[in-house]
């Protein structure tokens, strides 16, 4: 067994960091945004080179000057975004840059041979070499993006956040895929905000804040609750709040709806000062439901009751009904990320921010500027574009300008999804706020310790169908799991 | 960098090169004459350039301006010549420009369809329009008050500072600037540009936004198109051949953002002016045209390049 080690010292962003990791281990890396994880992983892949510190490979130096670098010295990134070329085969990409030829030309025939090993070794025969990078799923594409690393013999494989978008079916293959590398020999650091994927993936984990290393261990010795003190900086008593709440009249009634496509059919009942979840596989139809509730797809069937109104409606409609949305696609529905919080927070209610149909940016900015720190939105001013936010900060934007319309309903389409603890905990304690306050939320989650953990109800969506909801009692992950497959 | 100093940018581009030429050419470049010329030359670009801020802004493109304006001067002078009043005939002109407006809108609304395309036709459509009311001739039309919007001062109205067709301009150029930056609809407008998915989420009516940008974009070439008649004392089918591509450049060196959601009214003027200076410039140099056309060129590519460097440094 060939030991990999590492140890970092930089200074600024990364003020001291240590890690490391062993041939044949997985290791989580956890952090905030912000913590300093993407620096850290731009030094191993010599985007930038520290100022201080040493890092060693096999106990040798390692000293990359550029990410082909760190690439010929064995150790590979796995980005969040899929670095592929989408035209070209999956054989062209396991071998883009390193292609075997004759006289100037591809080996066809070996590159073939080449990609087919690599797709071998991570026991994913199936993806055929000659099919063409377009047309797998995302994570098919992975699987290619790591049987490239794996073609030039790279050992120490970073993968950067590789379950943000998948399938929770696509995470227990990449889990199976990820250990059968360790026992393979291969050293891997793998970056999640899910602490039950660290669980589920990694042997040890190290937990990174404000740049610095400040804890870690093997994961079976850890409870949760120490894994997230570290990474906030601070004992969190209870990540899922829940005040007493008791649930008031019907604000919203669904009854048979089917959309364009998805769902097929759909029921449900909201009450004032109820959070009602909606679980199911993605492609389930969750997110075509809210959709088609909130006016942005038609309705092809049944009705969507708001208070005393019946039928269908444009979302100007529905903001006027006071019901809004958060999207679950931030970067390409929720926000516009050029403009400047203020006009995103206040973009659907512009009205009383000045005379006659005037917006006066004085107040926008003021109205805005409310909901900064109740929401601890981390923001210079109101003014700067939302793109210069981290994501965290960002979803916070998104689930204020609810806050600024005033809504009743609040339509939340997995409002947590790749966002940081810190973030995460203050948008379940807002949850919890407003449904205490009388308002009535409709959660979408993939995440199913996080609907058990904030709803007073779930219903689950499989194929389409959406099943009763059920109070959280009478629920478990298991059961929830068995519903969402379509085993129930 | 503060939006201020970014909204300065372009101001300083203008005054390098209002210096550069005053210094090169002393008592030819910098006199009132040359600057109430030059103002003329610019009033019609510019007032196309406060419709096209708007297109831009929403994430529209408008190819057809050129063929608008020219389609404007031909209506005007076939409405005069037909007995009508000026004024008449002015609002007569600019309504038609609008109508043109709601075609274009309601074509990119309607049939989902990319404005570059849309436009396009209309850039060929519009042109063929001009031409056929045209007769394929210039229109003459009799001397009205329209015509002096666009003539150098005479000695008794020097009060007025700057003809009135620049008056018009600088008016019009104020009222955009409020419905940009500070109503609902310019609100919209801007977040259409730059997500449409988010505007529709956040309630935005997208289409009808898209309509009234087109509407009063077109209403305002055709504006355009009234201070080119005067300028010309006729109803010209192949004039303003090419303007839109001036237009759009003035729009984009004053700082809009192709892909939308980004647009100034007062960086569209500078961008308009920075124009008319170089190629007011290059004439008084006696620089031959292809090298205005070269300068004019270098400037479009380099204005985008600085502000995009301007920018990154954020």
């Amino acid at each position: 067994m060939r030991g990999v080690r590492k140890s970092f010292g930089a200074t600024a962003a990364l003020a001291g960091v240590d890690l490391r990791v062993a041939g044949g281990e997985v290791l989580a890396l956890v952090g905030e945004n912000g913590a300093g994880k993407s620096t850290l992983m731009k030094v191993l892949a010599g985007v930038v080179r520290p100022d201080a510190g040493a890092m060693l490979l096999d106990g040798r130096p390692y000293e990359p000057r550029s990410p082909r670098d760190a690439r010929a010295a064995g150790v590979a990134m796995i980005h969040q975004e899929l670095a592929l070329a989408p035209h070209l085969t999956v054989a062209d990409n396991i071998l883009l840059g390193v292609e075997p030829t004759r006289a100037g030309f591809i080996r066809t025939a070996a590159s073939r041979e080449a990609a087919r090993a690599a797709l071998g070794q991570l026991g994913r025969a199936d993806i055929s070499p000659d099919a063409v990078v377009a047309g797998l799923s995302i994570a098919d594409r992975q699987v290619v993006e790591i049987a490239r690393a794996v073609a030039v013999g790279c050992r120490v494989l970073v993968l950067d956040e590789p379950t943000s978008s998948l399938t929770s079916e696509d995470v227990r293959h990449l889990e199976a895929l990820v250990k059968r590398l360790r026992g393979q020999g291969h050293a891997i650091v793998f970056i999640s905000h899910v602490l039950e994927e660290v669980r589920s993936f990694a042997d040890r984990v190290t937990v990174i804040r404000d740049g610095a290393t400040v804890g870690g261990g093997a994961v079976g010795s850890l409870s949760n609750a120490q894994i997230v003190e570290w990474m906030v900086g601070r004992a969190v008593t209870e990540l899922y709040p829940r005040s007493p709440r008791t649930p008031g009249a019907a604000v919203l009634e669904i009854s048979g709806v089917a959309g364009r496509r998805l769902p097929e059919s759909a029921s449900l009942v909201l009450h004032r000062g109820e959070v009602l979840g909606i679980a199911g596989l993605v492609g389930a139809g969750r997110t075509e439901l809210v959709r088609a509730v909130f006016g942005l797809d038609p309705v092809r069937r049944g009705t969507v009751r708001v208070a005393a109104e019946t039928g269908a409606a444009a979302p100007a409609r529905r903001w006027a009904q006071g019901v809004g949305m958060v999207s679950e696609d931030r970067k390409a529905e929720g926000l516009a990320l050029n403009l400047s919080i203020a006009d995103n927070l206040t973009l659907s209610r512009l009205g009383g921010l000045g005379p006659a149909g005037l917006v006066l940016a004085g107040r926008q900015a003021a109205a805005s500027r409310r909901w900064i720190e109740p929401l601890q939105i981390k923001c210079h001013d109101v003014s700067q574009p939302v793109a210069a936010l981290s994501g965290g900060n960002q979803q916070k934007v998104a689930v204020a300008r609810l806050l600024h319309h005033d809504v009743d309903v609040l339509l939340l389409d997995e409002p947590t999804r790749g966002i940081d603890v810190g973030a995460k905990a203050r948008i379940y304690a807002l949850i919890d706020e407003l449904a205490t306050q009388g308002r009535a939320v409709l959660l979408v989650s993939s995440h199913v310790p996080e609907l058990l953990g904030v709803c007073d109800r779930v219903a689950v969506m499989c194929r389409g169908r959406l099943g009763p909801a059920r109070p959280v009692g009478e629920i478990d992950e298991h059961s929830l799991m068995q519903e969402a497959i379509g085993h129930g | 960098m503060t939006p201020w100093l970014r909204r300065l940018g372009p101001l300083a581009g203008l005054g390098l090169v209002v210096l550069l030429f005053a210094a090169l050419r002393p008592g030819q470049f910098a006199t009132s004459g040359n600057l109430e010329i030059m103002l003329l030359q610019t009033a019609v670009v510019a007032t196309a350039a406060l419709g096209m801020t708007l297109v831009i802004a929403s994430g529209g493109i408008d190819l057809s301006v050129g063929a608008q304006i020219a389609l404007a001067t031909v209506t005007l002078a076939t409405l005069l010549a037909r007995g009508w009043s000026p004024a008449a005939a002015l609002l007569a002109t600019v309504a038609g420009g609008a109508a043109c407006g709601c075609l274009i809108g309601g074509l990119v609304t309607g049939l989902r369809l990319p404005p570059f395309i849309v436009t396009l036709g209309m850039w060929g459509g519009l042109r063929g329009l001009a031409k056929g009311l045209a007769g394929e001739t210039m229109v003459v039309a009799p001397t009205t008050w329209l015509n002096d919007l666009l003539t150098a001062l005479p000695p008794d109205r020097r009060w007025l500072l700057v003809p009135p067709g620049v008056w018009l301009t600088i008016l019009l150029a104020v009222a955009v600037a409020v419905l940009l930056q500070a109503t609902r609809l310019g609100r919209h407008i801007l977040a259409t540009g730059s997500n449409e998915s988010t505007s529709r989420l956040c309630g935005v009516s997208v289409d009808r936004t898209k309509l009234m940008v087109y509407a009063l974009a077109s209403a305002l070439a055709a504006v355009a198109g009234v201070l080119q008649y005067a300028y010309l004392t006729v109803g010209d089918p192949t004039t303003a051949l090419g303007m839109e591509l001036d237009i759009i450049a003035a729009v984009v060196i004053g700082g809009a953002s192709l892909s939308g959601g980004r647009g100034s009214v007062a960086g569209t003027l500078v961008g308009a002016m920075i124009m008319t200076a170089v190629a007011n410039g290059c004439t008084k140099l006696d620089l031959p045209n292809w090298v205005q056309e070269i300068v004019t060129g270098v400037i479009i590519v380099s204005a985008v390049a600085l502000d995009r460097f301007r920018r990154d440094d954020d």
